[in-house]
């Protein structure tokens, strides 16, 4: 017996492929339209494509970098010093999200009545003002409200705060510092080899190591230790105002700190709200139950509540880093030289709008794609191992 | 017998809520000690000594808030280069927005006819904006400022995005290849850029898209900007409703006979949609906010009609003030939307547990 034979309108794998040429050819062709007429448009406009302005002369300044820069240098060395002041700001923003979101989440559920309402009304408050209209804010507050270097307030000593920005007090370079740092990342890398022997030898015999407490004091000691052996310098560096300027110590511009500071307290009311779901996530009975195993507290919560919070708290406090990366390019509204804002720069000095633009979204593109397979990778790690 | 008096009363809720324990009331001593220094000062800037009614000039020597920057331009600030003696329009426009909104707070009235009282109302709200019928003279679109243009960017912004984003989120769950690989792609790629990036390509690059002699007014283009934006995060919220669906009530679906549409209007959509109403309205919140961003290209809304007021030099310095009076109408917005959506959490899950 022959089947019969199905008209292809009918037959759903027909269909698909079918409508699945169909959308692609719209897109396509969308796509083909589009890009003609802007083939058309440069033509006649007699702009120029492709990245060649990127060796050009950029004949701009930037008023802040990490890397040696002049007017001379070309525009692609200015977009690398953007895209180094967005990592920057990103990088001290979350740093500084992450601790203070973390003390707000924790507090709004304190028991404490007071403290717990004032981080409540702090979170709702932050949450709903856009964040280019708190930038504007403390951007104003910084350059308008603050006074004159001349009359700096300093409410530490050693710290100034002016229209210029802040001038803090660091400690004057000396050799004893490189080796710090480096005894300080040989002490994190031993940690971390501690602790997988740690784990090793508590899977074999049972017995904890104080894993935490050793590594601590490693991290810590170490770097003390060596700066003990250099005969403990302490001298300062401190900021002395000359003219009407401040000279020495560290001086972050008031774009700079109104930027971070915009960022850091909206992006922490989320981090707070985040953190406090990770812990009402774990049930109460999570913890009796440990405890009725006879598990000492700081166990209690290594063991049995930050494991099963974090996995609640992990992935959306990625979002919300990423989100903090994102919103950093408000910079170009208060005049911080961020990716955006050299991007911009270049954009309307060499009219190469379309490349300039790509730019800025591949650059965002890189930093969540490689954000979300982290997420991936953690998720992978950290999900449930049901039955 | 009664309970001793501390475990009672004020004395009673004092020692329960912020001195059980020392580390509470250490605390509470410090926040109580904070609070005494940073609220008197903060209220006798706002209100004892501040200045409400004067110029510009009058206010330089005060000690307080010169709330003056506001009265004497909110009509500016609120309505910007809308022609002055028509600014009733707007302001009738925004009550009928008000209005709508009002009414759809309501669960009883999520009927059909809504659909019709929004269409009618987003219509008379154009009329009253654009005029050119019934008598009303016509405005151009260039002077649409202020306030009237945060809301229309973001209630329009959120309305068109929000067919896009369900069919994008049916695409990117989509077992055809084709379809899903270009959803995931448009959400992913929207998802990672910033606004901002698209606001630019609307203002600088969207006029090469278009044919010579075409062109479109500029806040139209930073409207499509805003309704691509939000409709990636609109597709991203529908397809949790959706994975939140049942695969029973799919399989029952097909089992009825019922063709691919059918099944979405009928079965899937109306319940995914209702699961997710309250992350909806946070996408509104935020699309609200970042409506506020249209500033950087220029454009004349709420935030850049202020910081014109400011770039007088009679106002010049009064940047605290004036903003924070744009922040508590962002505010106002915000916290009755999100207070809306947490009712309406507590309402649907309560449906649910029934």
């Amino acid at each position: 017996m022959q089947a019969e034979k199905v008209p292809f309108w009918l037959d759903p794998k027909k269909r698909a492929v079918i409508f699945q040429i169909a959308v692609l050819g719209i897109v396509g062709l969308l796509a083909y339209y589009l890009i003609s007429n802007t083939i058309i448009n440069l033509k006649r406009q007699a702009i120029a494509t492709g990245f060649g302005f990127l060796d050009k002369e950029s004949s701009f300044e930037i008023g802040e970098s990490l890397i040696s820069y002049s007017a001379a240098s070309s525009y692609g060395r200015a977009l690398i010093v953007g895209a180094l002041n967005t990592l920057k700001v990103s990088f001290a923003g979350i740093v500084i999200t992450l601790l203070l979101g973390t003390i707000v989440g924790v507090a709004r559920l304190s028991g404490n009545w007071l403290v717990s309402k004032l981080s409540g009304i702090f979170i709702e408050v932050m949450q709903d003002i856009p964040i280019l209209l708190q930038l504007f804010f403390w951007y104003a507050i910084f350059y308008e409200s603050l006074p004159s270097p001349r009359q700096a307030l300093s409410p530490i000593k050693g710290i100034f705060m002016c229209n210029r920005g802040i001038a803090f007090a660091v400690p004057e370079a000396h050799p004893a510092h490189k080796y710090m740092v480096l005894v300080f990342l040989a002490a994190c890398v031993l940690s971390y080899f501690i602790r997988r022997w740690a784990r090793r030898r508590q899977e074999k015999t049972g017995r904890l190591f104080p894993t935490f407490r050793v590594s601590i004091s490693l991290i810590i000691g170490l770097p003390l230790v060596v700066w003990l052996a250099f005969g403990a310098p302490v001298k300062m560096n401190v900021p002395k105002l000359t003219g009407f300027n401040f000279v020495g110590g560290l001086t972050l511009s008031p774009e700079f700190c109104a930027l971070l500071l915009g960022l850091i307290l909206y992006t922490s009311a989320f981090v707070a709200e985040v953190v406090r779901a990770g812990i009402q996530a774990v049930s109460r009975g999570q913890k009796e139950a440990a405890m009725a195993l006879g598990l000492k507290p700081s166990l209690v919560l290594n063991l049995v509540i930050l494991p099963q919070s974090l996995r609640v708290i992990i992935p959306p406090l990625t979002s919300q880093m990423l989100n903090l990366t994102k919103n950093s390019s408000l910079a170009v509204a208060i005049g911080f030289p961020d990716f955006v804002s050299v991007a911009n720069t270049t954009i309307n000095q060499t009219g190469q709008s379309i490349e300039g633009v790509a730019l800025i979204m591949a650059l965002y593109l890189i930093f969540s794609l490689s954000t979300s397979a982290f997420m991936n990778w953690y998720n992978k790690r950290a999900a449930l191992v049901e039955r | 017998m009664k309970p001793p008096v501390t475990h009672v009363g004020v004395i009673g809720w004092v020692k329960g809520n912020l001195f059980n324990g020392t580390l509470n009331s250490i605390l509470s001593i410090a926040t109580l000690y904070l609070l005494w220094k940073v609220v008197p000062p903060l209220i006798r800037w706002a209100f004892i000594d501040s200045v409400w009614h004067t110029t510009g000039k009058a206010c330089k020597p005060a000690a307080g808030a010169c709330w003056s920057v506001i009265t004497e331009n909110v009509r500016f600030i609120i309505f910007g280069f809308y022609p002055y003696d028509s600014q009733w329009r707007p302001l009738v426009a925004m009550l009928v927005l008000f209005g709508l909104l009002f009414y759809s707070q309501n669960r009883k009235h999520w009927k059909k006819h809504l659909v019709y009282v929004w269409i009618a109302g987003l219509f008379t709200m154009g009329l009253l904006m654009k005029g050119g019928l019934f008598g009303l003279s016509p405005v151009e679109s260039t002077k649409w400022s202020g306030l009237p243009l945060t809301l229309l960017l973001s209630v329009f912004g959120l309305t068109a995005a929000y067919p896009l984003g369900v069919i994008l989120a049916l695409g990117r769950r989509s077992k055809m290849p084709g379809v899903k690989w270009l959803s995931v792609t448009y959400i992913e790629m929207i998802r990672g850029v910033p606004l901002i990036s698209l606001l630019f390509m609307s203002a600088i690059i969207f006029p090469l898209f278009l044919p010579e002699g075409v062109t479109i007014n500029k806040i139209l283009r930073a409207q499509i900007a805003i309704i691509l934006f939000t409709a990636a995060y609109i597709a991203e919220v529908v397809r949790g409703g959706l994975q939140a669906i049942s695969l029973g009530q799919y399989e029952a679906a097909e089992s009825m006979g019922l063709n691919f549409y059918q099944t979405m209007r009928l079965i899937i959509l109306p319940q995914a949609l209702k699961i997710v109403i309250p992350p909806t309205v946070s996408i509104l919140i935020s699309a609200f906010k970042d409506t506020s961003l249209v500033v950087i290209i220029a454009l004349w809304d709420l935030l850049k009609t202020t910081q014109s007021v400011l770039a007088n030099p009679e106002w010049m310095g009064f940047s605290p003030e004036a903003y924070l009076f744009v922040a508590l109408l962002y505010f106002a917005g915000c916290f009755s939307m999100s207070g809306y959506s947490r009712k309406l959490e507590r309402e649907l899950s309560a449906g649910e547990q029934q």
